[in-house]
């Protein structure tokens, strides 16, 4: 009866803790699970996975899409897609940025320094739509965790034990190539788009990537390090907006496993200790 | 218990400084030879939990303000840059929103625990509405908490909540602007927010002092449910309790732990790492998971003004709880039927919450309506009847005997009888 009381109280819990279920439209196709390199307790993100995610995003999505809260710094830090101070420097030196009021009160352009933030490709967000056909493409900087779908009861509450929290990485990856023809009796706006994991379905944005459009650097064989494809670009660049959403992600799993292991121990000497001083109390153990 | 102290400073200095201020006296009666009742199980530990999480959010919380900015246009950048390039600064914000929700699973926890037991009955009544208030304190400083990073689910959140109070006849649209600081969610709201959101905290730790006060007057309940009566009853707070809550908490700090470092996002919403935008609403405005059973019972009423009215009262009730409550027996644990419908209600508690996360529309209306009605009945009706129609289990004469196995059996009154010569009185 004990246990079944404290069985209850247990479902109770992790149910009201994990209430949380995020609520979005209903109808649209739930994106297939990926595997990732930095999912898990121990996940790491892939070096040269992010450094051809970024080669996409600077090639294809950084166009239209800002990336307002990344420094070009943070593109060579730990935990990173690992490239070189140098690499950043002279990529930084590529764009310009505005800077000022210099000493005759003129504000100027420079080329961009590693402490610089990316520059946006719009001077501001009404640009942005209107050179878009009226939809402001969204900034990339917290993208990956902005994006998810509802995983409904009871996924949510198992969510919780196996740490599955790539929904937003999952969607991005699903959606880039989710493009198809609209269902027969959908329409289609002029310079809309059907996708069939888009919320709603009709998109602004039209097909960002086609097979061959990025090339990925050769291995030793002379073949690309990874298939030139839209599917592998989609994942890709979703690997590199889940580091430019969380570029401490590494440090901060390998923390959570010192810490734990550290409370593990350290609850244990406790429980010890506690035995040891009750264990001159009678009827307790 | 509390008042006469034992407590005997070595030094000089101390006698020196406890002549004039005896506050060592008060700290070594209270934590230390302070007389607990000797059978509190592990559902006695989250007091000391919730006060290490008030302390845990202060702490993070004054650095986490050091580095944001209460401002529209600026303060979901700040948060970024603290996620970013303060050192540390994603550990702190983690902990931080994180701690929000450990706070309240450890305080709903000691809340049901206090309902199970009949830790509101005389005489710790006080006790019991001074912790309602903590609660109501509780909720104001992590909604208003919930709107600084400025995303859309702070900035929708706020201005759903802020409008329930426009259904007040008559003040309802003064109080809103007033909450509002002008005549929607803006970037007064985000200041005068900040402001509340750093000055509660501490008013809840005001109140937590007059809690823990009105606790040292009776002492704890305990899961019998019977008052302590010798000195075999009860066990000093050091070392005893000590180890035991350290011990307690050192678990809960693990859960702690896999949520702020594993899963840190997995409590928050999506919606908020997009920055406020009045001109979009979201598709479901979803308050964070603690309010969700109340925000079930807000949306079951078709009506506004009821259903905030339902809402608050929802919480209200429980300061009548005491005088609510007719049973004599306090402990949960020798009143059988009682189990029954405390468990369902503990049950449709979550329910609640499922519920009020989901879209009010369809079947989900219409349980809303039945849990909500189930809510207010166990307070109103089953409280009130049960007390008169339940036959208790019997007692144990003493908690020690309820320890060394002796109660339980035969009637109370005569076990009662068996273990007076050992009373003192």
């Amino acid at each position: 009866m004990k246990s079944i009381k404290t069985l209850i109280a247990v479902v109770a819990l992790a149910g009201l803790a994990s209430g949380a279920a995020l609520a979005q439209s209903h109808e649209r196709e739930i994106p297939p699970r990926q595997t990732w390199s930095f999912s898990g307790p121990f996940g790491t993100y892939d070096e040269t996975q992010l450094q051809r995610g970024f080669k996409v995003f600077h090639e294809v999505c950084s166009n239209c899409h800002s990336m307002s809260k990344v420094a070009f710094r943070t593109l060579a830090e730990k935990g990173g897609p690992g490239f070189s101070p140098e690499q950043v420097t002279a990529l930084a030196a590529t764009y310009k940025v505005k800077d000022g009021p210099n000493d005759a009160g003129d504000m100027f352009d420079r080329p961009a320094r590693p402490a610089d933030f990316w520059p946006s490709p719009f001077p501001n967000k009404q640009a942005a739509a209107a050179a878009n056909g009226g939809a402001a493409p969204p900034d990339f900087s917290v993208i990956a965790k902005a994006r998810t779908y509802e995983r409904g009861f009871p996924w949510f509450v198992f969510d919780i034990f196996t740490q599955y929290q790539e929904q937003g990485v999952d969607y991005i990856a699903a959606l880039l190539p989710g493009y198809e023809e609209a269902p027969a009796g959908e329409v289609v706006p002029a310079g809309k788009y059907y996708n069939k994991y888009f919320p709603g379905n009709i998109i602004a944005m039209p097909p960002p990537l086609q097979d061959g459009a990025v090339t990925y650097l050769k291995d030793a064989n002379g073949k690309p390090q990874a298939p030139e494809t839209v599917q592998q670009y989609a994942k890709d660049v979703s690997a590199f907006l889940m580091w430019a959403a969380e570029p401490h992600m590494e440090q901060r799993k390998e923390i959570a496993f010192r810490a734990l292991v550290f409370l593990l121990v350290f609850a244990g000497l406790l429980y010890f200790t506690k035995r040891k001083i009750w264990a001159n109390v009678e009827g307790h153990a | 218990m509390s008042g006469h102290s034992t407590y005997e400073p070595k030094s000089a200095v101390g006698k020196w400084f406890e002549s004039r201020l005896p506050i060592m006296g008060l700290i070594h009666s209270s934590f230390v030879v302070f007389p607990n009742p000797r059978n509190l199980n592990y559902f006695w530990t989250f007091g000391g939990i919730l006060a290490f999480m008030l302390v845990a959010q202060i702490i993070t919380g004054v650095v986490l303000a050091m580095h944001y900015t209460a401002h529209a246009d600026m303060a979901f950048n700040s948060v970024e840059l603290i996620m970013r390039d303060v050192n540390y600064g994603w550990m702190l914000r983690y902990l931080h929103a994180n701690g929000a929700s450990m706070f309240f699973i450890a305080v709903y926890v000691h809340i049901f625990r206090g309902l199970y037991y009949g830790s509101y009955k005389a005489p710790r009544e006080i006790l019991w509405i001074l912790g309602v208030i903590i609660f109501l304190l509780m909720m104001a400083t992590a909604f208003m908490g919930y709107v600084l990073p400025w995303g859309q689910m702070s900035f929708w959140g706020a201005t759903v909540i802020t409008n329930l109070f426009s259904a007040i006849p008559g003040v309802g649209e003064v109080i809103v602007s007033y909450l509002w600081g002008g005549y929607s969610v803006s970037n007064p709201t985000l200041n005068r927010f900040f402001s509340l959101h750093y000055l509660l905290p501490f008013m809840i730790a005001g109140v937590v002092v007059l809690h823990i006060w009105a606790l040292h007057v009776p002492g704890s309940n305990n899961p019998t449910g019977i008052e302590k009566k010798t000195d075999k009853d009860v066990l000093p707070f050091h070392p005893y309790f000590t180890v035991k809550d350290a011990f307690a908490l050192s678990c809960f700090l693990m859960v702690y732990v896999w949520f702020a470092f594993y899963i840190p996002n997995f409590l928050g919403h999506a919606d908020n790492y997009v920055e406020a935008n009045a001109a979009v609403t979201p598709s479901h405005i979803v308050p964070e998971w603690y309010f969700l059973p109340f925000y079930a019972i807000l949306r079951a009423i078709p009506d506004k003004l009821f259903g905030v009215l339902a809402m608050f009262g929802s919480i209200a009730i429980m300061v009548v709880v005491p005088w609510l409550d007719s049973s004599k027996i306090r402990s949960g644990n020798y009143r059988p039927v009682f189990q029954i419908f405390f468990w369902l209600f503990a049950i449709n508690a979550v329910i609640l919450g499922w519920l009020g996360s989901k879209p009010p529309e369809g079947w989900y209306v219409i349980a809303s309506r039945i849990s909500t009605v189930y809510y207010f009945a166990y307070y109103i009706l089953v409280l009130p009847l049960l007390g008169l129609f339940e036959t208790p289990k019997s007692l144990p004469a003493s908690i020690a005997d309820s320890v060394l196995g002796k109660g339980g059996s035969g009637s109370a009154m005569a076990s009662g009888a068996a273990s007076s010569p050992s009373t003192k009185g």
